[in-house]
């Protein structure tokens, strides 16, 4: 049997890298964290860490690096030998590694007592040990020595504290040999022979080593030292040696090193007497300088793919989403191809397809299609001018045509953008008319295209409404094809209950994400499918329209009048709110983009991509981690180019005034006389039937009451999506979906960070409630600090409408350029506003359903007709104005 | 009997048949609608921190409940019911301000669980019921910084999560739990100090109590929240020796079998698991029927995966009930002989064989 060896990274020990040691005593973790990757890479199965050096506090350093590599997951998932001649250290170090660790090392060097106690902490910590061959007397130097102290150590360890044999490794001490003291010439014999007696004679027990000191007497000369580490280890594995603490990835292949130079180190390990007589030391010595300049093979990029037929070649480059080589291999298929169309038809298009399949697998995932999808782009625009040539040539057969738009007053368009990117690498024609867009128009241009689907993309919850509109619109004008429907806003029970049953001639069917975007639209467009799968939805949403009816009946609430009297009480006279550095508005624009980095929250970035799982986890994921870390990486990338070349402008404004609440409103005065009131904020009450002891909420509740002292509220609106459109039009026109998708992300991550980091300098600075509170990024997404910062539009007030009051409070438009669509989106997409509010019991809720009595109510406050509230408001209505006309408010 | 009686009498029943664990805890005292009053009762009626959602100080304050659910369990056909202290250790109590209570909490906790257990052992002889200390994770992490800039920081360290757990060890012990059930485990270190706390009584001269251990597996990605794979979270906990080892929470059957099929194969001692009722719907609410959980969980037994079988999230007594019924008389889990070998883990396995 080949004896299984496992290799141990070295560089990580200070005693062992000088360069690991500088970057330890430097503080700089970040480099000395990739020297353990680097281990990792190279193939280490385990990696030693070593901190022993006179300058640093060793156990600190052994705590921060341990911590450190926690984190990090491509070094974190092998084992860690934990390297110490000092216990304290160990121990340390135990207490940071959740997985199974080697103790390196413990011996019986300060007797039985301590040895047995240390090894008896090892079993309660759960960790192998290193056992060096070291007793009372010293350590040993001949095999006899070595084989005498380990067989001690062993059978004290297994009889005295019943340690697992298996869990027990023994380094015998690998000694310096060609040193020119003749008594160290054996030392490499010893050890070699000291371990074919311990494998013999301990069952289960290991045998490890220092590889290399056995080479110290040639530091400097790195080939030779190679070449004797490659000796040694062919000899000591075959006698039995298990592990090594080795430079991973840097050793020789014992047959490839130069015959003079393996024989002349042969003799130096087995202390043989060199044939032409003398010293092999000598001999060694002699020939040393000979090897000194050799270099290690240069390491190249594996073109191997490169040598296949073209059509595999293509294939290749679209699974790997590699464009590198794409226009040259496109025009050598063309070369071959009758025509221009048959290399999409072909070659193309069975790529497609092989990604296709690995998607719907559950093999690739979507920036990695995307990706791919930009190398089809591009192999088709450099065919287009061929085929246009082509006079008779007619245009390719497409699976279907599908007609997309994210419905009037709404912008956000990522995930549709996905959608139709997924849809065209499926052979569909996707016509995107964009953001919004108007019911006429896309009912116009769905006519002009006589495409086979509709679909439609909204994320607030206004653009329900419209789609409700744009559906009744396509029955009204006799349309029977499918609509489909997505977006972050949208759902089942929505699309059934509200938007299906407006458009009976065609089917209606909620697309979760886009990864069923294929399936659906392919059920829907196959003449064997299609009424099945009509029938199959129709069936589903009934079901969840009673459902939903069912839930309905049991929602009881409260009246507006009880819910007033249930409010959040604040003990207002106890409490003396914190008086802003400033009344009005202050804005900051542009906001350097650099400053964001380190608030952006990354976990929606993934979720974006259809990739779901929290941050930084999702990276080492089993099944997505490699598509995260790809993204990833990308997205770090683009970033970079973002915040050094500015692609983006971001503008926000802050604006924090006094402010007391009346009823369930907040006034908003000019100033601390508070007799000029300049806007006034409309909040919603829970009405929810609750518990003894829980409040009805409103937002007002966070504000204390007129007569109840001063106090003050905020506001704020920020984008960082000012040059997105010009960024994405460009990578568009460039046929880079993928890239015009990132930049549309990460200008949502940047707006999102923007907000976390005004609502920071918010709480330290600008309000100061809160000038203590640190920088901590989990905390900030976890939201564990004081004040919320609630959006209009949002659970806490589900009101869109009331952002107008808060841009005209911040003057926003003039002060960001952001506008607001008729719907209440705010353009650029890439923008975040809300409200401040600082009181420390201030908290999220969601308002939920409110009842007839409430809307009435805040229609009168507002100024609006009933109806006109019952519109806005028609998400959180409790019942159904249009009753009688509904089943689903039986 | 003894509690070495009992030990070995639930050694005994685990080679004869499946054992069943209790249900869900949180889902049953939701049902109670107790109001902040109720949480604090008399002996806190003047505590300076809201109470409401302690489930675990119900344990002095209203221990009628607490009684009434083991009695539940028992009822419904459970071999094993946890003591009410998932969160009874002075980190988990700091959120409450409780940290003093917390010996009480265990001692109580394990003494309702006790006269519960005893008295339907005194009714069914045949089938003596067992009482597990559960010890839940902490809301303090060892192996993840709080901050995502500051990667090696950490919230706690390992000594104050090993006193932590080490006092509520100490106190279930003393209360009279027949085993541990360190549970939920979703960071392997804070498991470690757990096990290293419970290991450390003995040298104070206390009776070595069997131990299960059960780990989560966060979500499909088949790891721990700190980044394990199954088998090596089984390579870094084996050294407890373990009575049994196995998941609960976070996954319904469906997406846990995997998991527990992965440690039913390596695991030389017992393997339990106790899933949620499925995963939580829109509204946070588990919508498995009881039978539907039996039924799963009936498979699993059938496949020879399992030893011990039970409820977390959302199960309730009428779960365990079909649970119970559906695997009576499947033959338990063989635990399988694994050859010696050195193993290792990072948040991968290492095995050098």
């Amino acid at each position: 049997m080949r004896p299984v060896f496992v290799n141990i990274g070295e560089r990580t020990n200070v005693t062992g890298s000088a360069k690991f040691k500088k970057l330890v005593v430097e503080g700089d973790y970040a480099a000395a964290l990739s020297v353990a990757r680097q281990q990792v890479e190279a193939g280490a199965q385990v990696i030693d860490i070593n901190m022993d050096e006179g300058l640093l506090d060793s156990k600190q350093a052994m705590v921060t690096f341990l911590n450190l590599i926690a984190s990090e997951p491509d070094i974190a998932r092998v084992p860690i030998m934990i390297d110490s001649s000092k216990w304290e250290v160990i121990e340390a170090g135990l207490k940071c590694v959740q997985g199974k660790a080697i103790v390196n090392s413990i011996s019986l060097k300060e007797g039985e007592e301590k040895f047995l106690q240390q090894a008896r902490l090892c079993q309660r910590y759960g960790a192998a040990v290193v056992v060096m061959a070291f007793d009372e007397i010293g350590q040993a130097d001949t095999a006899d020595r070595k084989v005498e102290i380990c067989e001690r150590a062993y059978n004290t360890l297994v009889d005295k504290v019943g340690f697992a044999p298996e869990d027990i490794i023994f380094d015998p001490n690998i000694f310096a040999v060609a040193t020119g003291i003749e008594e160290h010439d054996n030392y490499a014999v010893d050890f070699i022979e000291a371990t074919r007696r311990i494998k013999q004679l301990l069952p289960y027990a290991r045998v490890s080593g220092g590889v290399s000191n056995v080479s110290f007497s040639f530091r400097g000369n790195e080939p030779v030292r190679r070449a004797i580490h490659s000796v040694f280890l062919y000899h000591a594995i075959n006698a039995g040696m298990d592990m090594g603490i080795v430079n991973a990835g840097d050793l020789p292949v014992y047959d490839d090193i130069d015959a003079e130079l393996r024989e002349a180190v042969e003799d130096v390990i087995l202390n043989r007497k060199p044939k032409g007589g003398g010293s092999q030391t000598e001999r060694l010595v002699d020939l040393a300088p000979k090897y000194k300049g050799e270099k290690g093979a240069e390491k190249v990029v594996d073109l191997a793919w490169r040598n296949a037929p073209v059509a595999e070649r293509l294939s290749y480059a679209l699974v790997h989403g590699n464009t590198e080589f794409i226009i040259a291999d496109t025009e050598e298929a063309r070369l071959q191809a009758e025509r221009p169309l048959h290399v999409i038809e072909g070659p193309l298009m069975s790529g497609m397809n092989v990604v296709g399949d690995l998607f719907g697998a559950g093999k690739m995932f979507l920036p990695q299609v995307v990706k791919s999808a930009r190398v089809m782009k591009q192999a088709v625009a450099y065919l287009m001018p061929f085929m246009e040539a082509e006079k008779e040539g007619k245009p390719r057969e497409a699976a279907g045509k599908i007609l997309m738009a994210t419905v009037k007053g709404d912008v956000h368009d990522i995930g549709k953008n996905i959608v139709g990117v997924v849809l065209q690498c499926n052979n569909y024609e996707v016509i995107d008319l964009g953001v919004m867009v108007p019911a006429d128009r896309i009912l116009d241009e769905a006519e002009k295209h006589k495409v086979d689907v509709v679909g439609l993309s909204g994320l607030i919850t206004p653009s329900l409404d419209e789609m409700v509109f744009v559906a009744a619109e396509m029955e009204r004008r006799g349309f029977d094809i499918p609509l489909l429907i997505g977006g972050a806003t949208t759902s089942r029970t929505h699309t059934a209950v509200k938007i299906e049953p407006a458009y009976h001639r065609g089917s209606t069917t909620y697309v979760l994400d886009a990864s069923r975007a294929v399936g659906v639209v392919s059920n829907l467009l196959s003449p064997t499918e299609r009424e099945k799968t009509v029938a199959a939805t129709r069936a589903e949403y009934i079901r969840v329209r009673e459902q939903f009816a069912r839930g309905q009946e049991v929602k009881a609430r409260t009246s507006l009048a009880d819910a007033r009297a249930r409010r959040f009480a604040i003990d207002w006279p106890a409490y003396a709110a914190p008086k802003p550095t400033f009344i009005g508005t202050r804005t900051f624009a542009p906001y350097d983009l650099k400053d964001l980095v380190k608030y952006i929250d990354w976990s929606p970035f993934f979720a974006s991509w259809e990739l779901i799982g929290r941050y930084p986890q999702i990276l080492e994921d089993d099944v997505v981690g490699e598509a995260a870390r790809s993204l990833y990486a990308d997205a770090r990338e683009m970033l970079d180019k973002i915040v050094a070349e500015n692609w983006f402008e971001a503008r926000g404004v802050v604006g924090l005034w006094p402010a007391n609440a009346e009823g369930d409103d907040v006034v908003v005065y000019a100033d601390e006389n508070r007799d000029r009131e300049i806007g006034r904020l409309h909040t919603l009450r829970q009405q929810m039937a609750k518990t003894e002891g829980k409040a009805n909420l409103a937002l007002a509740d966070f504000v204390a009451p007129v007569g109840a002292g001063a106090d003050y509220v905020g506001g704020f609106a920020v984008t960082a999506g000012h040059g997105e459109d010009e960024i994405v039009a460009r990578f568009k026109a460039a046929g880079d979906d993928y890239s015009a998708i990132m930049a549309s992300a990460l200008a949502d991550r940047l707006a999102e960070a923007f907000a976390e980091a005004l609502h920071h300098k918010v709480r330290t600075e600008l309000w100061g409630y809160a000038p203590d509170e640190g920088f901590d990024a989990e905390a900030l997404i976890g939201e564990k600090y004081q004040g919320i910062r609630p959006a209009p539009g949002y659970p806490a007030q589900p009101d869109h409408t009331e952002k107008d009051t808060l841009f005209r409070l911040l003057d926003a438009e003039a002060e960001t350029g952001i506008t607001l669509t008729e719907s209440f989106a705010m353009s650029p997409g890439a923008a975040v506003s809300g409200l401040y509010f600082g009181h420390p019991q201030a908290h999220y809720f969601g308002v939920g359903k409110i009842d007839r009595d409430q809307v009435e109510d805040y229609a009168r406050r507002k100024g609006w007709e009933v109806a006109k509230a019952e519109r806005w408001l028609s998400p959180i209505l409790n019942y159904d104005p249009n009753a009688p006309r509904r089943e689903a408010a039986a | 009997m003894t509690r070495a009686d009992r030990i070995a009498a639930l050694k005994a029943a685990a080679k004869e048949r499946i054992l069943i664990l209790d249900g869900s805890w949180g889902v049953m005292i939701q049902k109670e609608k107790l109001s902040e009053e109720d949480y604090r009762g008399a002996l806190f009626r003047d505590h300076n921190h809201p109470q409401k959602g302690n489930n675990d100080l119900l344990c002095l304050t209203r221990p009628d409940i607490i009684g009434k659910l083991h009695d539940a369990y028992y009822a419904a056909g459970a071999d094993i019911s946890e003591t009410n202290t998932f969160s009874s250790t002075a980190i988990g109590m700091a959120d409450y301000g409780m940290e003093a209570a917390v010996r009480d909490l265990n001692l109580q906790g394990a003494r309702i669980a006790r006269a519960s257990a005893d008295a339907w052992t005194a009714k069914e002889p045949h089938k003596p019921r067992f009482v597990a200390g559960s010890i839940g994770p902490l809301n303090r992490t060892l192996s993840i910084s709080p901050d995502v800039n500051d990667p090696g920081a950490r919230a706690v360290t390992f000594d104050q999560v090993y006193d932590s757990y080490r006092e509520q060890a100490l106190a279930l012990h003393d209360g009279g739990v027949d085993l541990f059930l360190v549970e939920t485990v979703f960071d392997t270190l804070n498991c470690k100090a757990a096990i290293k706390a419970i290991l450390d009584l003995e040298d104070d001269g206390l009776e070595p109590l069997p131990i299960w251990i059960s780990g989560t597996i966060t979500d499909r990605s088949g790891r721990t929240l700190s980044g394990q794979t199954a088998e090596a979270f089984w390579n870094s906990v084996r050294h407890a020796k373990p009575f049994a080892v196995g998941f609960n929470c976070a996954l319904g059957a469906e997406l846990m079998r995997p998991h527990i099929a992965d440690i039913a194969r390596i695991a030389d001692t017992l393997v339990a698991a106790y899933p949620n009722a499925g995963l939580p719907n829109a509204f946070g609410e588990y919508d498995e029927e009881p039978h539907e959980t039996g039924h799963m969980l009936h498979e699993w037994a059938e496949a020879g995966l399992v030893n011990i079988l039970g409820g977390c999230c959302g199960t309730t007594p009428d779960h365990i009930r079909h649970v119970a019924e559906a695997v009576a008389g499947v033959t338990p889990r063989q635990i399988p002989e694994r050859p010696k070998a050195m193993r290792l883990s990072g948040l991968e396995p290492f095995e050098l064989a």
